[in-house]
C-alpha cells in the first residue's frame, strides 16, 4: 500500500468528529506549530515541502505564501477555495464529509503563518451538507480552544467562519471568489493587483484549495523535508485524485505523484479497470478543463515511456501530445462514448459557467456550444471542425480569467486528437444520432515513427 | 524630469508619469497607435479591462525586466514601466486578435445600423470598419430583447450592447442612486432595473452619451436623425447644477438634442445635467460658441458610411492596409 | 428585463432576522455586504423563491440598493427568482454524470413528474432541472433536493421513482 499522508485515517469509525480525531493524533500540528514555530518558520517547512496548489494551476503553496504583503495595521486574510466545481472533481466534497477536522487544523495552521485573525472557507452553495458538517467542526474546535482567542495560549486569536456560494463555477477562480465573498456577482477581477498586495476587502489575501490546506498538517508534523521525499521530482507528496467516468472503481484516492497512469486505472488498489469489460478509449486526466487525450497518449508518452501520474509527466509533450495535472479530477471515456457529445457537453458548462464580463469569452462560449451542439445533432459542416479550432484560439488568452482558455482547451484538443470522429459526424448524420464512432484506432500503440524529438 | 517613465509604442517613445497605463501613454502620442477603448472611459473609476478591443503585445517588459508578456494585455488596465516596449498596429498578432475581439462583439449585436439612431457615431461601427468585417460566420440566431423605456427620457435596446459596464459605473459613480444594473450571467446578461422603474435623477442622462453604441438612447431626440445630417455646433449656459458646456445638434433651425462635449476619443469633456440635456432644446436657451471641431477618425467627419470607403486611417497605414486588403480590394472595384 | 409577476408583501419571520444578525457579525464591521449570499439562501429556505419583495427587504436590512441584490440574486444559479415546486430535483447534467447515465434519469423524471424542465407539477409538489457538475461525479448520477441540499447518488430509474414516492407521502 502507498502512504497516505491525508487520507489515512478516513476509515475510522467517528474521525469526523473532534475526539475521535484527536485520537487518531490531530490538532498535533496546531499545537506543534503555535507552541514551537514563529510564523515564518511555518512557511518556512512548507516550501521545503515543494507542496504545490491542489485547486489546479499548481503553484507552489510556500512560495505564494512568502509573497503575501505584510503592511503595519493592515488586516491578513487567508480564504480556502472549497468552490470545488470543475467537472470530473470531487475530491474536497470528500475530505471536508469524511475529515472536516483536517482541514480545519490546516486552516488554523496556514492562518497562523500568514497571520490571519480572521479566516473564511468559501464553500459551494450546493454543499450544504458539507457546509453544516464543518460548522459544526468548527464549534468542537472552538469548544476544545483551537479556535478564538489566545490559542493554547500562544497570543494568537483566529476565528473561521464558512462562507457559501451561490452556484457558479467562475467562483473557483480566486478573485471572483473574493468578489463573492464581498457579496457581489462573481466577476473576476482584473489582475494586477493580486490578492497577494490587495485580496478580500483591498487587504493582502492569500487563497487556497481545501487539499492545499489539509497538506500542511502533515508538513508540519513531519516536516517539509519528510514530505519532500514522497512523490517524484518536483511533484512532491501525495494527491488526491478524483476520479470518475467508465470505471469498475470511482472514487477518490490518495495516490503518490509519480504513480504510473496504466497502474491507477488498472491496478486493484486504485480504479479497477474499465467498467463492464470495456476498453478505454480516452481520458480527461485533470477536470474539465485540460485537454482530453486518447488512451494510447494516455498510458505512454509519445516516445514510448510510461506516463506517470505527476505535474511533468501529465504535461510531457506539450499541447500535442500531453495534457495537464489540473485539479486532479481524471475522467475514463469507454470505447462507446462520443468524443463529440461529450465535447459539446463541456463547451455548454463553460458557455453556461461565463461571467460575461470579457467579451471573447462571453460571446465565444456560446457560439463553440451552438457549432458543436449542430455538429452531435447530425447538421454539421466540415468547416464547422476548423471554424471551433479558430473560434478557440481567438478565446484562448485573450480573456481576463483562465476561465476562456479553460472552455479552448478542450474543444482544440478534442479536435486534435480526434479529428476523424468529427468529420465522420458530418459524413454519417444520420448514423452518428445513434450509433459511435467506437475505439477507432484510439488505444493503438503509439507508432515509433510518429516520435519526434524537441517539437 | 527623472521620475517619467519611457514607453515605446510602435516604435514612438514617449515619457509619462508613472502609473500610467499604455493606453494613455499611447493616447498621450496620438494619432493611429492609439488602440481602440470600447469599455475603458478614463471619467469612469474601474472601468476597463472587459471589451479586450484595446489589447497589444508588449514586446519587452521593462528596462530591469526586458522579458515579454506571455500574452496579449489589455492596454487600458495595463501600467507602463520604465523602458517598456509595446506593440500595437505594427504587431500583426495583435490586429489579428482584435478583429477576433471584434467579431465576437458584433455576433450577436443586430445588423441594423441603418436604422439605429447611433449609426454615425458608434464606436462599434468605426471598429468594424476599420477591422473589415462585413460577413459574418456566426450563423445562429442572434440575442433579442425588447426595447424598452427606462423613465420618458432614455430609451434601452439591449440588443445593440457589448456591456462595457460604463453606464452602470456612471450611475454609480456620477448620480446619488443606481437603479439599473447587469443581471443574470454569461451571454445572458443584461443591462436592467428588474422591475419596472424609472431611472431618473439629475445626472442620469449621462449615460446616453457614455454609451459606445446605440444601446441607450435619448428619447427626446426630436425627428430622429442621421447624426450625419445634423450639425454639431458647442454652446453654453449658466447652469445651476453643472457646467453647461454642451454641445447642440441642429438640422437647420432645430436644435434635435443636446449632449455633452466629446474629445476626440469620443469620451465626455464634462457631465451634464438633466435639465440641460432634456430640456433646453430652444437657440434661445443658449449662448452658442461655434462649430464642434469632429475627429478625423469619426465616421461623421469622413462621411464614408454613405460611400462604403474605409476609414484613412487604413488608407494611410500599410499594416492596416494588409490587414483589410480584402475589404480594400472590395472598395476599389466598387 | 424580467417580467416579474405581482409584488406580494412578504413577512420576515423573527428566526430568520435573527439568522440575518449572526450572519452578518462574521464580518468585519463596514463589510456587511458579504452577508449578502447567505442571507439569500436563508430567504429562500424560508420563503422558496426570491420575490422581488423579499429582495427589497433584504437591501433593506443590510442598507444596500435594491439593485445590487438583484444583480447578484440573478448571477448564481441557486436563487430562484421564480416560484418553484415544493422539491425541486437538481439533476448534474455534466459530462462525467452523463458517461453513466444522467440523461437517461432526466427523461425519467420528465416523464414520472409529467412535467418539462423548469415547470412545475399541477399540485404543486415538484419541479426539476439540469444542473452543472454537483462535484460528485464518482457517484453519477446524482440529483440534490433545497433548501438543505440533500444529496441522491448512483440513481437508476427505480430509486428515482422510489424518492418520488417518498417525497409525495411526506
Ligand atoms: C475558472 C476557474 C475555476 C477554478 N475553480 C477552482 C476550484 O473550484 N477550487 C480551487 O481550489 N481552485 C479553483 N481554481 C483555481 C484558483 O483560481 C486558485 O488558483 C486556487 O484556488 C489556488 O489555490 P492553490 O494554490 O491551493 O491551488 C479555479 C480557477 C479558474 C480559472
Ligand atoms: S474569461 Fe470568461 S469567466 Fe473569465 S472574466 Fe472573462 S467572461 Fe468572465
Ligand atoms: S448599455 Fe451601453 S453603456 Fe451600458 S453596458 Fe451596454 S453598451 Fe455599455
Ligand atoms: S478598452 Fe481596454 S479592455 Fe475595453
Amino acid at each position: 500500500m502507498a502512504r497516505k499522508l491525508l487520507l489515512e485515517h478516513i476509515n475510522v469509525p467517528g474521525i469526523h468528529t473532534l475526539d475521535v480525531y484527536r485520537q487518531k493524533g490531530g490538532y498535533r500540528a496546531v499545537e506543534k506549530a503555535l507552541k514551537t514555530l514563529s510564523p515564518d518558520e511555518v512557511v518556512e517547512e512548507v516550501k521545503k515541502s515543494g507542496l504545490r496548489g491542489r485547486g489546479g494551476a499548481g503553484f507552489p503553496t510556500g512560495m505564494k505564501w512568502s509573497f503575501l504583503a505584510k503592511p503595519e495595521g493592515v488586516a491578513r486574510y487567508l480564504v480556502c477555495n472549497a468552490d470545488e466545481s470543475e467537472p470530473g472533481t470531487f475530491k474536497d466534497r470528500y475530505l471536508m464529509t469524511h475529515i472536516p477536522h483536517a482541514l480545519i487544523e490546516g486552516m488554523i495552521v496556514a492562518s497562523f503563518a500568514l497571520g490571519a485573525n480572521t479566516s473564511y472557507i468559501y464553500v459551494r452553495g450546493e454543499m450544504m451538507p458539507q457546509i453544516r458538517i464543518l460548522e459544526r467542526a468548527i464549534a468542537e474546535a472552538k469548544n476544545a480552544g483551537f479556535l478564538g482567542k489566545n490559542i493554547l495560549g500562544s497570543g494568537y486569536d483566529l476565528e473561521l467562519y464558512v462562507q457559501p456560494g451561490g452556484g457558479a463555477y467562475i467562483c473557483g477562480e480566486e478573485t471572483a471568489l473574493l468578489e463573492s465573498l464581498e457579496g457581489k456577482r462573481g466577476n473576476p477581477r482584473i489582475k494586477p493587483p493580486f490578492p497577494a498586495i490587495a485580496g478580500l476587502y483591498g487587504c493582502p489575501t492569500v487563497v487556497n484549495n481545501v487539499e492545499s490546506i489539509a497538506a500542511v498538517v502533515p508538513i508540519i508534523n513531519d516536516g517539509g523535508d519528510e514530505y519532500a521525499k514522497v512523490g517524484i521530482g518536483r511533484s512532491t507528496g501525495t494527491k488526491l485524485i478524483s476520479a470518475s467516468g467508465n470505471l469498475v472503481r470511482p472514487g477518490v484516492y490518495e495516490i503518490e505523484l509519480g504513480l504510473p497512469v496504466e497502474e491507477f486505472i488498472y491496478s486493484d488498489e486504485y480504479c479497477g479497470g474499465i467498467a463492464n469489460g470495456k476498453r478505454l478509449k480516452a481520458t480527461v486526466a485533470g477536470g474539465s478543463s485540460v485537454p482530453v487525450l486518447p488512451a494510447n497518449l494516455t498510458l505512454k508518452l509519445a516516445n514510448g515511456e510510461p506516463r506517470l501520474m505527476s505535474y511533468e509527466s501529465l504535461s510531457e509533450g506539450g499541447f500535442a501530445t500531453g495534457t495537464m495535472m489540473g485539479s486532479g479530477g481524471f475522467i475514463a471515456f469507454d470505447e462507446d462514448q462520443c468524443i463529440v457529445r461529450n465535447t459539446w457537453n463541456f463547451a455548454r458548462f463553460y458557455h453556461h459557467e461565463s461571467c460575461g464580463q470579457c467579451s471573447p469569452c462571453r460571446e465565444g462560449t456560446g457560439w463553440m456550444e451552438k457549432v458543436l451542439h449542430r455538429l452531435e445533432y447530425g447538421h454539421g459542416k466540415m468547416s464547422d471542425i476548423d471554424l471551433l479550432v479558430d473560434v478557440s484560439k481567438k478565446i484562448e488568452g485573450n480573456t481576463i480569467c483562465p476561465l476562456g482558455d479553460a472552455a479552448a482547451w478542450p474543444v482544440a484538443s478534442a479536435i486534435r486528437h480526434f479529428r476523424d470522429e468529427f468529420e465522420w459526424h458530418v459524413k454519417e448524420p444520420v448514423k452518428s444520432l445513434d450509433t459511435n464512432y467506437g475505439l477507432a484506432n484510439y488505444a493503438e500503440p503509439i507508432a515509433k515513427a510518429e516520435v519526434t524529438t524537441g517539437n | 524630469m527623472s521620475d517619467k517613465v519611457k514607453v515605446t509604442i510602435d516604435g514612438i517613445t514617449v515619457e509619462v508619469e508613472p502609473g500610467t497605463s499604455i493606453l494613455n501613454a499611447a493616447r498621450q502620442i496620438g494619432g493611429d497607435i492609439v488602440p481602440p477603448a470600447m469599455c475603458y472611459y478614463s471619467k469612469l473609476e474601474g472601468s476597463g479591462g472587459k471589451c479586450r478591443t484595446c489589447i497589444v503585445k508588449v514586446s519587452k517588459g521593462s528596462e530591469k525586466d526586458p522579458r515579454p508578456m506571455p500574452k496579449l494585455v489589455a492596454s487600458c488596465r495595463t501600467t507602463v514601466m520604465d523602458g517598456m516596449e509595446v506593440q500595437n498596429i505594427t504587431s500583426p498578432e495583435v490586429i489579428e486578435a482584435r478583429s477576433g475581439v471584434v467579431e465576437m462583439l458584433l455576433i450577436n449585436h443586430p445588423l441594423d445600423c441603418p436604422v439605429c439612431d447611433q449609426a454615425g457615431e458608434c464606436d462599434l461601427q468605426n471598429l468594424g470598419y476599420e477591422h473589415g468585417l462585413q460577413k459574418t460566420r456566426y450563423e445562429f440566431e442572434r440575442r433579442t430583447f425588447e426595447r424598452i423605456d427606462i423613465g420618458d427620457k432614455i430609451q434601452l435596446h439591449m440588443n445593440r450592447c457589448i456591456l462595457c459596464y460604463r453606464c452602470v459605473f456612471t450611475a454609480d459613480q456620477i448620480t446619488n442612486k443606481r437603479v439599473h444594473g447587469i443581471l443574470n450571467r454569461g451571454d445572458h446578461s443584461e443591462i436592467s432595473t428588474y422591475i419596472q422603474t424609472a431611472v431618473d435623477n439629475d445626472f442620469s442622462g449621462n449615460v446616453i452619451d457614455v454609451c459606445p453604441v446605440g444601446a441607450l438612447t435619448d428619447r427626446t431626440f426630436r425627428f430622429r436623425n442621421r447624426v450625419w445630417f445634423t450639425k454639431p455646433i458647442d454652446a453654453h449656459r449658466d447652469c445651476p447644477t453643472c457646467s453647461g458646456k454642451v454641445t447642440l445638434w441642429y438640422k437647420g433651425e432645430d436644435v434635435l438634442r443636446v449632449t455633452a462635449r466629446k474629445d476626440i476619443y469620443g469620451e465626455v469633456e464634462e457631465f451634464i445635467c438633466n435639465t440641460c440635456r432634456f430640456d433646453k432644446k430652444k437657440t434661445a436657451d443658449w449662448t452658442i460658441e461655434h462649430p464642434t471641431h469632429i475627429s478625423d477618425a469619426s465616421v461623421i467627419a469622413s462621411n464614408h458610411y454613405e460611400t462604403l470607403m474605409p476609414l484613412p486611417v487604413i488608407q494611410n497605414n500599410q499594416k492596416l492596409q494588409q490587414a483589410n486588403q480584402v475589404e480594400l480590394e472590395k472598395t476599389a472595384k466598387f | 428585463m424580467l417580467k416579474v409577476e405581482e409584488q406580494q408583501p412578504v413577512e420576515f419571520s423573527a428566526a430568520l432576522i435573527e439568522k440575518f444578525d449572526e450572519i452578518i457579525s462574521r464580518y468585519p464591521q463596514g463589510k456587511h455586504k458579504s452577508a449578502l449570499l447567505p442571507m439569500l439562501h436563508e430567504t429562500q429556505a424560508e420563503l422558496g423563491w426570491l420575490s422581488t419583495s423579499a429582495m427589497d427587504k433584504v437591501a433593506a436590512h443590510l442598507d444596500i440598493l435594491p439593485i445590487e441584490v438583484y444583480e447578484v440574486a440573478s448571477f448564481y444559479s441557486m436563487y430562484f427568482l421564480r416560484p418553484q415546486g415544493k422539491y425541486v430535483l437538481e439533476v448534474c447534467r455534466t459530462g462525467p454524470c452523463c458517461l453513466v447515465g444522467a440523461e437517461k434519469i432526466m427523461n425519467h423524471i420528465e416523464q414520472s413528474l409529467g412535467v418539462k424542465e423548469g415547470e412545475v407539477t399541477p399540485d404543486g409538489l415538484f419541479s426539476w432541472r439540469g444542473v452543472e457538475c454537483l462535484a460528485a461525479c464518482g457517484y453519477g448520477p446524482v440529483l440534490q433536493i433545497g433548501p438543505e441540499y440533500t444529496f441522491y447518488e448512483n440513481l437508476d430509474a427505480q430509486k428515482v421513482d422510489e424518492l418520488i414516492q417518498d417525497l409525495r407521502k411526506k
